[in-house]
């Protein structure tokens, strides 16, 4: 056990070159009987070289039982302890605390408590060494898309070693896509270190191809290249390769352009119905959105271990938490100022605050976290350029999905008639028989249930905290006022249209002066068009 | 349309946030030292600056336990700006004037202290500043215990240019004064490094931004030119979870494109998901997780005051401590609380920090200190990566900015100048009185 000796004998990194010589030279003497057993106790140490340089060791043993290993060591899974033998368990958490596990045998070691053990901490050149020896060990899998994964991760960083083990595996691979990976991978390789023969192969391989790789190994190429010939096709390859990214890069602006503008539409939509349809300036919208941000989480509180789910509990949640609030609001305040709207907007801000401050003290002042479902991380992958990511897709199709509902409510149900007929003119409704007041609530309590719909969307994409209302208030009623008042598919259309000429200018304008830009636009827009996009006609609406 | 017009008073309206803050009253008793503490409890900033308010608090207690100073006790007096930067000024005056503090513990954005710094200098009064900044500053009034540029923002670069072999550079930051500043001072120091300029991208956003979708694509897309490359950022509070959300789901990886911030700690870390940040880096000159016995007894006695033992300390919290022992041996060696002679008496006092060093006074009112490079990890916190040896003093004048190279700040006899400069031998503003 000469590593675990060392291990005591490296309290700091300031020592870790000396630990690197002494480990390194541990592992030489012993490589071949017990290679892995030796190695093992290195990732115990607590200087990072000596992490590394132990798990190249791990991997270079080509033995099976490394790779359980490392992968743990990624998912930190892994664990010291100071005291018995092995150094280094598996720990997997139980209901005593945690239970441990021989890393080698895989014999059961019992149940610590946490704290016990301690986790192995990681950089990002540790992680890199481990992504490579896991990728090296998985070449051969049996799994063609565990084979196809380890490729792609050689090919971000070949080494010499790897190149090898590429070639190897390409000699024998009988899947047609792991094929094409490993081609590509080895032709990226050759472009660093191949002939003038093999470089201008794996260009003519490359061209075309939109990998992030590829490029960089063609730009690096140019850069260092003697041979006139490769280097002039490398040339041409890199320009049909920007050829190609340009339409992507359009492409991805207008999917950014449009799931910026579902976030104003989600946000905005609850204000079409309450200011559009009921012309209550409500300055508390942002905070009923909070509300449905904060159920979220309260629902994620309430179902740990369900986080994949929460969400289809958080959204009818969310509705009745914030529209119940909406209708408490409204019958408590708002409806003693219908026809005053200054009024109207003084108490409703300060209703606002009052919710802001009620969050802070029964929850707390600092943001709170919401945790993505594994559905709606990562990004659905058009080809190596485009990725379309997945919490925005969602995002982009509730926000759809959100607005046709609505619509069926206001044009198909009884009461879509009776607020439509309250809002065109309430003195014939009330007079044909509908109950106004309860309408106004229920309208109202409507609208500021969308608000907390909204607010679930919202809380998988930024912070949630008792302040996050206040930056989509402005935003909302921007995209009413521009749509037109009182006109859902206006809010849905402008909504979209800024959105995506924020995204337009963004490249060259710059974020503050895009916003700015689209402020004007708007500020001159109504100028000239004073209603908005889609007036609302009708006699009551001109009054 | 009526409702047109009312879109306009809606932001007005939000002027009215300005008079619904909260004053904590003072009950005066004469046979106390009172210390001011000037951080905001509501409005954005109070997510970071209601801990430090904290902090305080458990600080003055503590002093109280050992038998006070000078034989009286410490009272803390608490005022809330409620992030309000003119409010900031307000507050600062009632304090000096009004509640006669004899020193006050305060601030979080630079546009707070610039606005409350010419407060301190009218009335004479003492201002210990807990957090890091962009420099271009000594006030004979203000004690920055936070780092100055050098002690974070270089450091840094330094280590992801010789450690990682970072060629390619994008400078990210929250639009506003200390973004923009510590930007400017390190395009002229990665220039003179040789970084060609092509090889530099300068994107600032709004506060609180949210969307972060192109401006990570156009990371992405930057970084994909073959060379190594880093995302320096500058971005400010809780804009930056948005942000490492998108890099995340983007497929940007630690491993590719690492992010050293220089605003995102512990207590920013608390409030999210840590999945998506992990291996992203961090500059500073404390965490949490550091290994020494100082830092043990402080989280110790932190956990048992705020009776809460999730809570985390950060590095403004550290300088907080730190001010406040160097203030309390101030007074003590000096005492007496009246500011000029505090002032004397504090340069050069030395007090143990948590990480293991000490920290000391220097005569531009900066102190030393450790530089520490941290990983995220998935707990919410730091591994140490890097540190350097021993610590850096803090320096109020850039050497990388061509207007200040030459100043220095240097509040002892005979030259008591926020910046002198060392070429013509003169001071350039008003010297102390």
């Amino acid at each position: 056990m000469g590593m675990s000796a060392s291990r005591r004998r490296c309290p700091h990194l300031a020592g870790a070159f000396v630990c690197l010589i002494l480990a390194g030279m541990t592992w030489w003497g012993t490589a071949v009987a017990g290679a892995l057993e030796e190695a093992l106790p290195g990732l115990a140490d607590r200087a990072f070289p000596v992490k590394q340089q132990a798990v190249q060791a791990l991997a270079a043993t080509g033995d099976g039982r490394a790779l359980p290993i490392l992968e743990a060591l990624l998912a930190g899974d892994l664990y010291t302890r100071e005291t018995a033998d092995p150094p280094v368990v598996l720990a997997r958490p139980s209901a005593a605390g945690l239970r441990l596990t021989h890393p080698l045998t895989g014999a059961d070691l019992g149940d610590v408590e946490r704290g016990a053990v301690k986790k192995i901490p990681l950089n990002n050149a540790l992680r890199t060494a481990l992504r490579g020896g896991i990728a090296t060990l998985t070449l051969s899998s049996p799994d063609p898309v565990v084979r196809s994964r380890s490729a792609k991760d050689l090919m971000r960083d070949p080494s010499p070693e790897s190149v090898t083990a590429l070639r190897a595996r390409l000699e024998q691979e009988e899947d047609a896509a792991v094929r094409t990976t490993l081609v590509l991978a080895v032709a990226v390789a050759d472009l660093r270190v191949g002939t003038p023969q093999a470089r201008l192969e794996a260009v003519s391989t490359l061209e075309g191809s939109l990998h992030p790789e590829a490029r960089n190994g063609l730009t690096t190429l140019i850069a260092n290249e003697t041979d006139a010939d490769v280097k002039a096709a490398a040339e041409r390859a890199l320009i049909a390769i920007d050829d190609r990214l340009t339409w992507n890069a359009r492409a991805e602006t207008l999917f950014f352009g449009l799931s910026l503008g579902s976030v104003l539409v989600l946000a905005a939509i609850g204000l079409a119905i309450t200011f559009g349809v009921m012309g209550v300036i409500n300055m508390a919208h942002g905070e009923l959105m909070m509300l449905g941000a904060y159920t979220t989480y309260l629902v994620q509180q309430a179902l740990p271990g369900w986080v994949d789910y929460s969400l289809f509990v958080a959204i009818p949640a969310a509705f009745i938490v914030s529209g119940l609030f909406g209708i408490a609001i409204e019958r408590t305040v708002i409806r003693f100022l219908y026809g005053r709207p200054l009024e109207t907007l003084l108490a409703t801000f300060g209703i606002s605050l009052i919710l802001q401050q009620l969050v802070r003290t029964t929850i707390s002042a600092q943001n709170v976290a919401v945790e993505n479902p594994s559905w709606m991380s990562g990004s659905l992958q058009i080809n190596p350029a485009l990725a379309l990511t997945y919490n925005r897709l969602y995002i982009l199709a509730f926000a759809l999905l959100v607005f046709v509902a609505l619509l069926l409510i206001l044009k198909r149900t009884a009461l879509g008639l009776q607020v439509r007929a309250v809002s065109q003119n309430r003195a014939m409704a009330r007079a044909m028989g509908v109950r106004s007041a309860r309408v106004d609530a229920l309208t109202f309590g409507l609208g500021a249930g969308i608000a907390g719909v909204a607010g679930v969307a919202l809380s998988q994409l930024t912070n949630v905290g008792p302040n996050m209302g206040q930056a989509y208030i402005i935003d909302s009623f921007m995209v009413v006022v521009f749509g037109g008042v009182g006109n859902l598919w206006g809010t849905l259309i402008g909504g979209m249209t800024l959105g995506v000429a924020n995204k337009f200018m963004e490249p060259w304008a710059g974020a503050v002066l895009a916003k700015i830009l689209v402020l004007v636009f708007i500020i001159l827009f109504i100028q000239k068009r004073p209603r908005g996009l889609f007036p609302q006609r009708g006699r009551a609406a001109d009054g | 349309m009526r409702k047109r017009d009312l879109i306009k008073r809606l932001v007005l309206g939000s002027g009215l946030a300005l008079g619904l803050s909260a004053v904590f009253p003072a009950t005066a008793a004469d046979d106390t030292i009172k210390v001011g503490v000037l951080h905001s409890l509501s409005g954005t900033m109070a997510i970071s600056e209601t801990t430090l308010k904290d902090t305080v608090l458990m600080l003055v207690e503590e002093q109280n336990k050992k038998g006070g100073l000078l034989g009286k006790k410490l009272e803390a007096v608490v005022v809330d700006p409620a992030s309000n930067w003119p409010l900031f000024a307000e507050k600062a005056r009632e304090l000096i004037a009004k509640d006669k503090v004899a020193a006050v513990f305060g601030c979080w954005t630079s546009v707070s202290r610039k606005s409350v710094l010419p407060v301190f200098e009218e009335l004479n009064g003492l201002l210990f500043y807990p957090v890091q900044y962009e420099g271009e500053e000594s006030s004979k009034n203000v004690f920055y215990t936070g780092a100055a540029p050098n002690q974070q923002a270089i450091p840094a670069v330094d280590y992801l240019m010789n450690d990682l072999g970072v060629k390619r550079w994008v400078l990210a930051g929250t639009d506003y004064v200390y973004p923009r500043t510590t930007n400017k001072i390190l395009e002229a120091y990665l220039k003179q490094k040789g970084v060609a300029a092509e090889d530099i991208m300068i994107n600032y956003t709004p506060f609180g931004h949210s969307d972060w979708q192109s401006i990570v694509s156009d990371i992405k897309k930057f970084g994909a030119a073959g060379k190594k490359t880093a995302v320096v950022s500058t971005i400010n509070g809780d804009a930056n979870v948005p942000f490492y959300k998108e890099l995340g789901n983007q497929g940007v990886s630690a491993e590719d494109i690492p992010v050293v911030a220089f605003s995102v700690g512990e207590e920013e870390l608390s409030g999210i998901d840590t999945k998506p940040l992990v291996g992203h880096l961090a500059a500073w000159n404390y965490f949490m997780s550091v290994d020494t016995p100082e830092n043990a007894a402080f989280i110790k006695q932190w956990h048992a005051f705020i009776k809460d033992p999730k809570r985390v300390t950060n590095d403004p919290m550290e300088a907080h401590k730190i001010g406040f022992d160097l203030w309390v041996k101030a007074v003590e060696k000096a005492g007496s609380t009246a500011t000029d002679k505090v002032v004397k008496a504090i340069v050069g006092l030395e007090t143990p920090n948590l990480t293991g060093g000490i920290a000391k006074m220097l005569p531009n009112h900066h102190i030393t200190k450790p530089v520490l490079i941290g990983e995220i990890q998935d707990d919410g916190q730091f591994a140490v990566v890097w540190q350097t040896e021993g610590t850096v003093p803090g320096d109020a004048w850039s050497d990388f900015l061509p207007g200040s190279k030459d100043l220095e700040g240097d509040w002892t006899a005979p030259i008591n100048c926020g910046n002198y400069n060392t070429k013509t031998k003169t001071c350039l503003g008003s010297a102390a009185k």
